[in-house]
């Protein structure tokens, strides 16, 4: 197992490279520049903001010098746009954010997912399938940004339970969580409910049941396992896509998260933004990929680490 | 408990649990708890890019920095006439080029050091020079030598115009006399800045100092930074050290960067703000028929097309010739864009000054006339639009510009015959279009920083930055330059026969005048509606016996 991790280790880093320096050169050919802006500077107070951040050198020594401050210091260098403040501090801030969402999040979607899919798989082709998986199929196909708002009209304008906007009391965080996790539970649903029903016409299963192994035991014990190979598989990439793709959310209630930066910087051509948020994301993705594999090896006995 | 009734049941639980103690029970507003407690909830567009006066450029920025500083002159928010700030008066040299400001003692920056004089010259020493590379520099540029400091022509500043005459005396003198100049020292470029805590957080022309953090700044405005949560809130609350402490009545202002304007209408409709940034145009008509929140007020603003008339880069020939331009500009109905398709109250410009300011009104105005454009486009030889190129016109990437453009589009096809193409760019592909000149016709706005018409022509004067036509008249430059040293009726005219020349020209089509749109609830007093939208916080109050508004019901889907 140790080879395992260490082996994709080193191919994150691989991936890491490639993919910040892909993001260096695709950032800078894009038309436009972090400075210009509706009111124009003279020439001169154009040659000297791009002498202050560098963008005067040939490509290649601004590509070496940002590399080699990074590998060897970390540092993600300052924002071009919040002009006080640095990528790593940003990173910092909105990242825990970000994490807290994505995790109430992942919660609300494998609790909600998980339960529909097994009860879906106990008794297929009745109400009891038709109706949590019509749900999501509605939850699939329903944008979070009709969601979100939709929530807020009942929850937060009509009723007046909790705040429309803000990121700051526990009830801030009930509607976004609510929000991108039902969106997630449907998928959470239908992987959970194909993999049960597949577990469930096994042999094994019917010898519980024949050594008179109560339902509870069956489903629990001795399906669920196995049941839920594909929803974990899918949460790698549902914990990724929720912590790094929570801008709709994240604009719609208000929340300092990472994901707003990760369309803004590009939007602002905040070219050390850009490469921060993209680098770390890109990680992320990678880290979860691998706690994933580890996890589906432990779930499933006839995988091995290789 | 059969396992098919559990996870029901437990979800049941959990949810209403959840609800529960996150209190399903309506609880009081932030705005009536603000309204008891003097605290100010403000919608304010957008995180700030920083707080320092001297780097900042947008309208966040300056809500905000307009708490915390003050310059030597404010401007009355009832008619915008400066009033005294920092400087308690002024005296104007008879030729109208120096000016003497004498500050008040009790002037004191909010570690309890007097503003004095130099603390002035000091901070346009660094806003002028290069290094610092301030966007609003040019702001600067009137006073004697400062364009020379600043584009490092000049690099003795003791020769630009501006010295301390002593502690609490401050001269400045103009390269040219110019009426407007007390009412250019409201804006921020113009604010004192703490030059110690400058040094002490940083190298002084570095652009990431961090003077402007909660724990360093110092300041010497109505209110003092508290808290900044980035992307949640920044917290300024009242300074007691400010000279004019006991006309200040809140206590605290929450400005909120909420750049969604859905968001933003449904934070006001649920009670989390005074007053919002903008309204979402569909909502408008229901604020209309309900309540009393919304509010439409004109603002110093122009929205106008551009056309490129650089004969090396206009690649349309009909383009340049003004006949072409001037028909263009004729069959343009404003009156019907305005009320169906903008529809938030902007008016229709025929000038690309708004009137007002200074008691200025456009003389030569191009007005709606079909017949007459068509009249020109013939003259042009290009008679019923045959033979006139494929006109593209350019926009930066949203529904309102494309609305306008798509209606434009329309009329000049009608009207004169000629075919358009709607070219939508990403912001940042279009700003850098227009600055290349690489367009034919293309969208552009401008507002005014300071209330005078000088603010507007002098961006067509030739080689501005924001000039960005290529129209290079050295007779409106000279006209523009004779301006700044006329005065009264004479001035007027004489930025009349600029403005005239202009619209013979056409390098610029005006289309509308802005209006602000935003939503405010009654308990807001001391908010005098003008041109600039410049509110100063310290007039500003709330009357919490003031009912709760009526607000509309509406969807919530958009």
């Amino acid at each position: 197992m140790f080879k395992f991790i260490a082996s994709r280790t080193l191919q994150m880093l691989a991936v890491l490279a490639v993919t910040g320096t892909i993001t260096f050169f695709l950032v800078r050919l894009a038309p436009g520049s972090p400075f210009d802006q509706e009111r124009n500077v003279s020439p001169e107070i154009r040659r000297n903001l791009d002498a202050y951040y560098g963008l005067d050198q040939p490509i290649m020594v601004q590509y070496w010098r940002y590399f080699s401050k990074l590998v060897t210091t970390g540092d993600f260098g300052p924002s071009f746009k919040y002009s006080n403040r640095t990528v790593t501090e940003i990173i910092s801030e909105s990242l825990p954010v970000s994490f807290e969402l994505g995790i109430y999040a992942m919660i609300v979607a494998v609790a909600i997912g998980v339960t529909a899919g097994v009860l879906a798989s106990l008794r297929p082709n009745t109400m009891m399938d038709y109706v949590p998986m019509s749900l999501s199929m509605v939850g699939i196909s329903m944008p979070t940004f009709v969601m979100g708002p939709l929530l807020l009209l009942l929850f937060g304008l009509q009723l007046g339970w909790f705040n429309v906007s803000g990121w700051s009391s526990f009830g801030d965080k009930v509607l976004p969580s609510l929000t991108l996790g039902f969106y997630y539970a449907a998928y959470f649903a239908r992987l959970t409910r194909g993999g049960m029903l597949e577990i469930l016409s096994q042999d094994f299963i019917r010898t519980a049941r024949a050594k008179g192994a109560s339902e509870l035991r069956v489903v629990l014990r001795h399906a669920l396992r196995g049941g839920l190979l594909p929803a974990v598989s899918f949460m790698g990439p549902a914990l990724a896509g929720i912590v790094t793709g929570s801008f709709t959310v994240e604009t719609i209630f208000q929340i300092p998260g990472l994901g707003r930066y990760f369309v803004t910087a590009a939007l602002n051509r905040d070219y050390t933004l850009v490469m921060g948020t993209v680098i770390l994301f890109a990680a992320l993705i990678s880290i979860f990929n691998l706690v994933v594999d580890v996890v589906m090896v432990w779930l499933n006995p006839r995988l091995k680490f290789d | 408990m059969n396992i098919r009734h559990f996870p029901h049941a437990a979800t049941a639980v959990l949810l209403g649990a959840t609800f529960l103690t996150t209190g399903c029970v309506k609880k009081a507003s932030k705005v009536a708890l603000g309204n008891k407690a003097q605290v100010f909830h403000f919608g304010n567009g957008g995180e700030p890019a920083d707080l320092d006066p001297q780097v900042v450029q947008g309208v966040p920025e300056h809500n905000i920095i307009k708490a915390l500083f003050e310059g030597l002159v404010t401007l009355n928010p009832k008619d915008l006439s400066p009033m005294p700030g920092v400087a308690e008066r002024w005296e104007v040299s008879p030729d109208g080029k120096t000016y003497t400001f004498y500050l008040r003692s009790n002037s004191v920056w909010s570690n309890g050091e007097p503003v004095t004089a130099d603390d002035f010259v000091k901070a346009y020493e660094r806003i002028l020079n290069a290094k610092l590379a301030a966007p609003y520099a040019d702001m600067l540029h009137i006073l004697e030598g400062a364009e020379e400091y600043n584009t490092g022509k000049l690099t003795d500043f003791s020769k630009v115009g501006v010295k301390a005459l002593g502690p609490k005396k401050l001269q400045m003198t103009l390269k040219a006399p110019a009426s407007y100049f007390l009412a250019m020292l409201n804006h921020d470029a113009w604010y004192p800045v703490p030059m110690a805590t400058i040094d002490k957080f940083g190298k002084r022309y570095d652009k990431g100092n961090r003077w402007t953090r909660p724990e360093n700044i110092v300041s010497n405005g109505p209110f003092l930074l508290k808290d900044w949560k980035t992307q949640q809130e920044i917290v300024v609350a009242k300074n007691p050290k400010y000279w004019d402490a006991k006309q200040v009545r809140l206590n605290e202002i929450h400005f909120y960067p909420i750049e969604s304007n859905d968001a933003e209408e449904r934070a006001f409709r649920g009670g989390q703000l005074h007053t919002t940034n903008t309204v979402p145009t569909d909502k408008v008509d229901s604020y209309r028929t309900t309540g009393s929140s919304l509010r439409i007020e004109p603002y110093y603003g122009a929205y106008y097309y551009r056309v490129n008339v650089d004969k090396a880069k206009e690649k349309n020939a009909a383009l340049l010739d003004p006949r072409v331009r001037r028909a263009l500009a004729m069959s343009i109905d404003r009156a019907s864009l305005v009320k169906n398709v903008l529809r938030a109250g902007q008016v229709p410009a025929y000038s690309l000054t708004p009137p007002g300011p200074a008691g200025y009104r456009p003389k030569e105005q191009t007005k709606y006339d079909p017949d007459g454009a068509r009249r020109l486009l013939s003259e042009a030889g290009f008679p019923g639009g045959k033979g006139v190129p494929k006109i593209s016109i350019l926009i930066n990437t949203s529904e309102d510009h494309k609305k306008v453009a798509e209606a434009i589009q329309q009329m000049w096809k009608k009207e004169l015959g000629v075919d358009i193409e709607i070219v939508n760019q990403e912001w940042k592909v279009y700003l850098s279009t227009m600055h290349g000149l690489d367009y034919q016709i293309g969208r552009a706005a401008w507002i005014g920083d300071f209330p005078d018409p000088n603010a507007f022509l002098d961006i067509m004067r030739t080689g501005n930055g924001n000039n960005e036509t290529g129209f290079a008249s050295p007779e409106y430059d000279k006209l523009i330059v004779n301006s700044w040293s006329a005065t009264g009726a004479a001035r007027i005219e004489i930025l009349q026969k600029a403005e005239a020349i202009l619209m013979q020209e056409m390098p610029v089509i005006p289309i509308y005048f802005y209006t602000r749109s935003y939503l405010i609830v009654s308990s807001v007093k001391g908010w005098s509606p003008n041109l600039l939208d410049d509110h100063p916080w310290k007039y500003i109050y709330l009357d919490e016996t003031v009912q709760p508004d009526k607000m509309p019901v509406l969807g919530a889907v958009r």
